[in-house]
């Protein structure tokens, strides 16, 4: 049993919000004396996450899941509590632990805007002092598997959002970083590109045992990739395991989606048993838990009273539960 | 040291990429070079006294002023500052690189490309029309050209402090109105500082913009003789040592206010 790569002990971080009386004597007054409200972004947080774990961060706007990811990226320094990576401190060896890990932020490019793709990536080899040989084979590699090779000269701001992300990706990776830390990586992105990414990260994950921390809106990115899942919200870290554990703990109803033939859906004695969530006439969505009722059940009991054309059982979507487990928590 | 000079390296050729602004620059500074050797030889021509400076000396040294206009710490870097003010600063520390010497090196880039875009043109056509003189001798051209590399380490580090200072005034507007009225007056590019009252002579000597094309630009000319070098160079390192400490202290108090964004 080898040492977390991540270890994180306790982390809080305050803001200092500086807050505006309103009007315009509330403007002056304020040039005087300024009146500041303190934040508590991230309220006493630990977890820790071992090599090769590919970690979904989730949580609503504001929750404090950015302000994690620049603690532990070493941009940020905490009010208290410990966060060592390989074990170095992020914040106390920014230089040396930024070396080692590779960001993608899908809301910005860490590529220089105004110079051809490849001058970006010739320059990160500078920056991050690679040896050109080596540099050389991770680029060609990753041009090739991310299919950028006819973009590499063009300036990034002539780039889409989908072949700039691409492009950033390759930027993150040039390094060779043993984590990476990808931020709503797929915000924007059309569903062919959404993909592509998905099955990138989770081969790179595999191949090079990389360690990666997701943060995202998107579930389908974290049902794709995540076999953990933390969710944080008001800066406490709510739940952490994985997305079945959390299915189980928030809810285990199943859905049934069942289409009819005959002008009205009869219940068929299911009342107590089962939920009607939706009843569109001949569309109807009924929801109901496994271990008060079985699925062949329901089933059997709804087409013997109903004319059923087609019927679909799923899970309750994983969007659904975070909404729910947000809502319990009052965020 | 590699990747400071790879930044420099890159930020240089994205700014020669501004041809246009290049052109109308030339243009005013060729014109405005032309009027104050008019006002100049008016100069010459209505005083008797003997003057600290001869007047073929003066012509040259304006148009040295001239050209290397744009080297002046004159406005601090506006990208920088659109990056402090949309909280983009913070994603610089995911760089390897230490802060200061990262934005250090984008001022070297800033004060030397626009400047080697216009200097080239205005050598070429104020020396073949408007009697900008060669160096006064060889030994005069080195000491010359040395001092234009502290000219330009120094005005970096100026601009890196003007740039910082953004992190506080937010849109930097103030520094741009006030910076070139002072530069520009105390670095002899209105008048010549030996031009200024003798009670005042110690003092300009003594601050840093002196060292901003005055003493290279005398140098330049003869009018400095090269025995003042060592003390030309211990000004400028004095002074650039003094705005590189300056600039890091205020980094490090900086960084702490402005990266509070994001939840």
């Amino acid at each position: 049993m080898t040492a977390p790569k991540v270890i994180v002990e306790n982390l809080t971080k305050t803001y200092r919000v500086p807050e505006r009386r309103p009007g315009l004597l509330g403007a002056l007054v304020g040039v005087a004396k300024r009146n500041y409200r303190a934040i508590r972004a991230v309220d006493d947080i630990s977890f820790t996450i071992n090599e090769g774990e590919l970690v979904g961060y989730i949580g609503p706007n504001g929750a404090g899941k950015s302000t994690t990811i620049k603690l532990i990226s070493g941009i940020l320094t905490p009010d208290s509590g410990t966060c060592e990576i390989d074990g170095l401190t992020p914040w106390s060896n920014r230089t040396a632990h930024v070396r080692r890990i590779g960001v993608v932020f899908g809301q910005r490019t860490q590529l220089w805007w105004d110079l051809p793709v490849i001058e970006s990536f010739d320059l990160l080899r500078d920056i991050y002092a690679v040896d050109p040989d080596a540099y050389l084979k991770t680029r060609d590699e990753l041009i090739d598997r991310l299919n950028i090779g006819s973009l590499v000269n063009t300036p990034v701001r002539l780039l889409s959002l989908g072949q700039r992300m691409r492009c950033d990706l390759v930027a993150a990776l040039l390094h060779n970083p043993s984590i990476l830390f990808l931020d709503e990586p797929t915000v924007g992105l059309d569903s062919v590109s959404k993909l592509a990414f998905r099955d990138f990260i989770r081969e790179i994950n595999a191949e090079r045992n990389l360690t990666v921390i997701l943060t995202t809106h998107d579930m389908d990115d974290i049902e794709a990739l995540c076999k953990r899942v933390m969710v944080i919200g008001n800066g406490h870290i709510l739940s952490d395991g994985s997305l079945s554990d959390l299915r189980k703990r928030i809810s285990r109803d199943r859905h049934i989606t069942v289409k009819i033939s005959n002008p009205e859906f009869v219940t068929a004695g299911l009342e107590s048993a089962v939920t009607v969530l939706q009843n569109g006439g001949q569309r109807v969505k009924l929801g109901f838990d496994p271990e008060v009722i079985s699925a062949s059940e329901v089933i059997s009991k709804i087409s013997s009273e109903n004319e059923v054309r087609d019927l679909l059982v799923e899970d309750q979507p994983i969007e659904e539960i975070i909404a729910q487990m947000y809502e319990e928590n009052a965020l | 040291m590699r990747g400071y000079r790879a930044l420099v390296s890159a930020r240089f050729r994205a700014l020669l990429q501004y041809r246009s602004a290049a052109i109308a620059g030339f243009g005013t500074q060729l014109f405005w070079g032309l009027i104050r050797i008019m006002i100049f030889e008016a100069f010459f021509l209505s005083s008797t006294l003997s003057q600290p400076m001869a007047q073929e000396d003066v012509i040259t040294y304006i148009w040295l002023g001239q050209a290397f206009l744009v080297i002046l710490p004159w406005n601090p870097d506006r990208e920088l500052g659109q990056e402090i003010r949309s909280g983009g600063v913070s994603y610089e520390l995911l760089r390897p690189l230490d802060l200061y010497f990262n934005w250090y090196s984008r001022s070297i880039a800033l004060r030397t490309a626009p400047a080697m875009l216009r200097a080239i043109p205005m050598f070429i056509v104020a020396g073949l029309f408007f009697e900008l003189q060669a160096p006064e001798n060889f030994v005069a051209g080195l000491a010359f050209a040395a001092s234009m590399v502290g000219m330009v380490m120094l005005s970096a580090a100026i601009t890196s402090v003007l740039s910082i200072s953004m992190m506080w005034t937010v849109s930097g507007d103030g520094i741009t109105g006030l910076a070139p009225a002072v530069v520009a007056m105390f670095s002899g590019n209105i008048v010549p500082l030996p031009f200024f009252p003798d009670a005042l002579q110690t003092v300009l000597r003594i601050l840093p913009f002196s060292s901003l094309g005055d003493v290279q630009f005398r140098l330049y000319t003869g009018n400095l003789p090269v025995s003042e070098l060592p003390l030309v160079f211990f000004h400028i390192f004095g002074w650039t040592l003094f705005f590189i400490l300056l600039g890091r202290w205020m980094v490090a108090r900086g960084v702490k206010r402005v990266v509070v964004q994001g939840g």
